[in-house]
């Protein structure tokens, strides 16, 4: 399936960067500098999605001790976190030409930079325990409240700015996207969920040997390639 | 031999605990003193301008309060996990969540509520109103417990673990994040004037959610944490 999935990928990815940054017409407003787009907004909804995907997995991991949901789970973090640095870095590469700043105490900012430490602490726990097993469990746990505490974040954040700070630069003021732009998005969104499966399929794989290492049937397997 | 009630066992477990801290009555003194020297560090660094230390010590207080709570919240189930007593409150019929939420309030008593008491102290210092400082000891009131209560679920996971200090922060410090934000936006609308029961209740809120739903995956952590 690995091959095909790349494939695949790689189409998607090369239709949705020619589409954004040569076909997609210039914003109006914002000239060429708005490509970025097409790397940040599906960054940062991967970066969400990924967390969802860690916390279904743990939660199922938790219930009813599958090893490979836990094992999903863990694996899904580093990508997830990842993603989420990256659409920092977009974001404030994007936001120099634009807001004229770096970085801007913005509810979205804020809140993004907070998942990016919730995937942190993710990482930082699985690696403490030694015990894989405890260590998925715990992660599950962890994931599972961080689950809980995302919306609270968001809104509270964004709550939090739109009382402290005056107008702030929305990011899509546009009441719409015009569709040349918005099919690449689109395009660069499936080509970056594929690239997720891809990443999340080998490292399951890698975690999957090393944690059933002598295991009668992974033995075989290897045997027979 | 009988049980006792799930109430009895609830309130020997705060007595316990409250005994147990009274024997060592100098470690009590510990986060106090942290908090007081954090505070007191602000207007070293920043300059003694009354005008901009009023604007900011609701957010300092607050901000030391939460690192106060962080600090202690390490010995929660720390002596307990070392000299096997947490392994017999597992063992015991009574739910885990209940004993553990004894345990957090016990341990509220005992750290959160001296940094309260003293905020008014702290806030008189940094010359804010009146008025504003009540509020700012409501919103303590509300909010330490909800760090409490959450620090708790963080601590058990990592209670097993030999260097659990720093790891611990970067857990608990994101999930601190909605208390914060509140209770600073608290204090600034009372600042500025404006009606603060929007933010009050919403604390409100969130001590109960976190009263009724922290003790479960805290339960569920310790008991990760034994086997």
């Amino acid at each position: 399936m690995l091959p095909w999935l790349t494939a695949l990928m790689l189409a998607l990815l090369a239709y949705g960067l020619y589409g954004g940054l040569v076909l997609a017409p210039a914003d109006y407003q914002q000239g060429d500098s708005f490509r970025i787009i097409y790397v940040h907004v599906p960054a940062a909804w991967m970066s969400m999605f990924i967390y969802m995907m860690m916390a279904v997995s743990g939660a199922i991991g938790l219930i009813w001790h599958i090893k490979l949901a836990e094992i999903v789970s863990i694996c899904s973090a580093p990508i997830g976190a990842s993603f989420t640095l990256l659409a920092l870095i977009t974001g404030s590469l994007w936001g120099k030409p634009m807001w004229g700043t770096w970085w801007v105490w913005d509810a979205r900012l804020t809140s993004e930079l907070i998942l990016l430490f919730l995937y942190l602490g993710v990482i930082g726990l699985y690696n403490a325990i030694e015990d894989n097993r405890t260590a998925s469990r715990a992660v599950a746990i962890l994931a599972l409240v961080g689950v809980v505490n995302i919306p609270i974040i968001h809104y509270s954040v964004e709550w939090w700015s739109s009382l402290h700070q005056g107008p702030t630069v929305t990011k899509f003021a546009k009441p719409s996207i015009h569709i040349d732009m918005l099919i690449p998005l689109l395009v660069m969104a499936v080509a970056f969920k594929v690239y997720y499966a891809i990443a999340l399929l080998l490292r399951c794989r890698n975690e999957l040997v090393q944690r059933e290492q002598g295991a009668r049937w992974l033995d075989e397997i290897l045997e027979e390639k | 031999m009988t049980t006792p009630s799930l109430l009895n066992a609830f309130l020997s477990v705060v007595r316990r605990d409250l005994i147990l801290a009274y024997r060592h009555r100098a470690e009590l003194i510990n986060p106090l003193a942290f908090f007081v020297m954090v505070v007191t560090l602000f207007p070293l660094a920043v300059g003694a301008d009354v005008e901009l230390l009023r604007r900011i010590a609701p957010g300092v207080i607050w901000v030391a309060a939460l690192l106060a709570s962080l600090l202690s919240m390490d010995a929660l189930f720390r002596s307990d996990f070392e000299d096997g007593s947490l392994e017999l409150m597992v063992m015991t019929p009574h739910p885990l969540s209940v004993l553990v939420l004894a345990k957090v309030s016990a341990h509220w008593l005992l750290s959160g509520m001296p940094l309260i008491l003293i905020t008014p102290l702290l806030a008189a210092m940094f010359d804010i109103e009146s008025d504003v400082i009540g509020i700012l000891f409501i919103t303590l009131f509300l909010g330490t417990p909800v760090l409490s209560l959450i620090g708790a679920i963080a601590v058990a996971l990592t209670v097993g673990l030999r260097k659990g200090g720093v790891l611990l922060a970067i857990l608990v410090l994101p999930l601190y994040v909605p208390v914060l934000i509140f209770a600073s936006g608290a204090v600034d609308a009372a600042a500025a004037g404006l009606p603060v029961s929007g933010q009050l209740y919403m604390m409100s809120a969130m001590l109960f959610l976190a009263i009724t739903l922290t003790p479960w995956p805290t339960a569920a952590a310790l008991r990760m944490s034994l086997s």
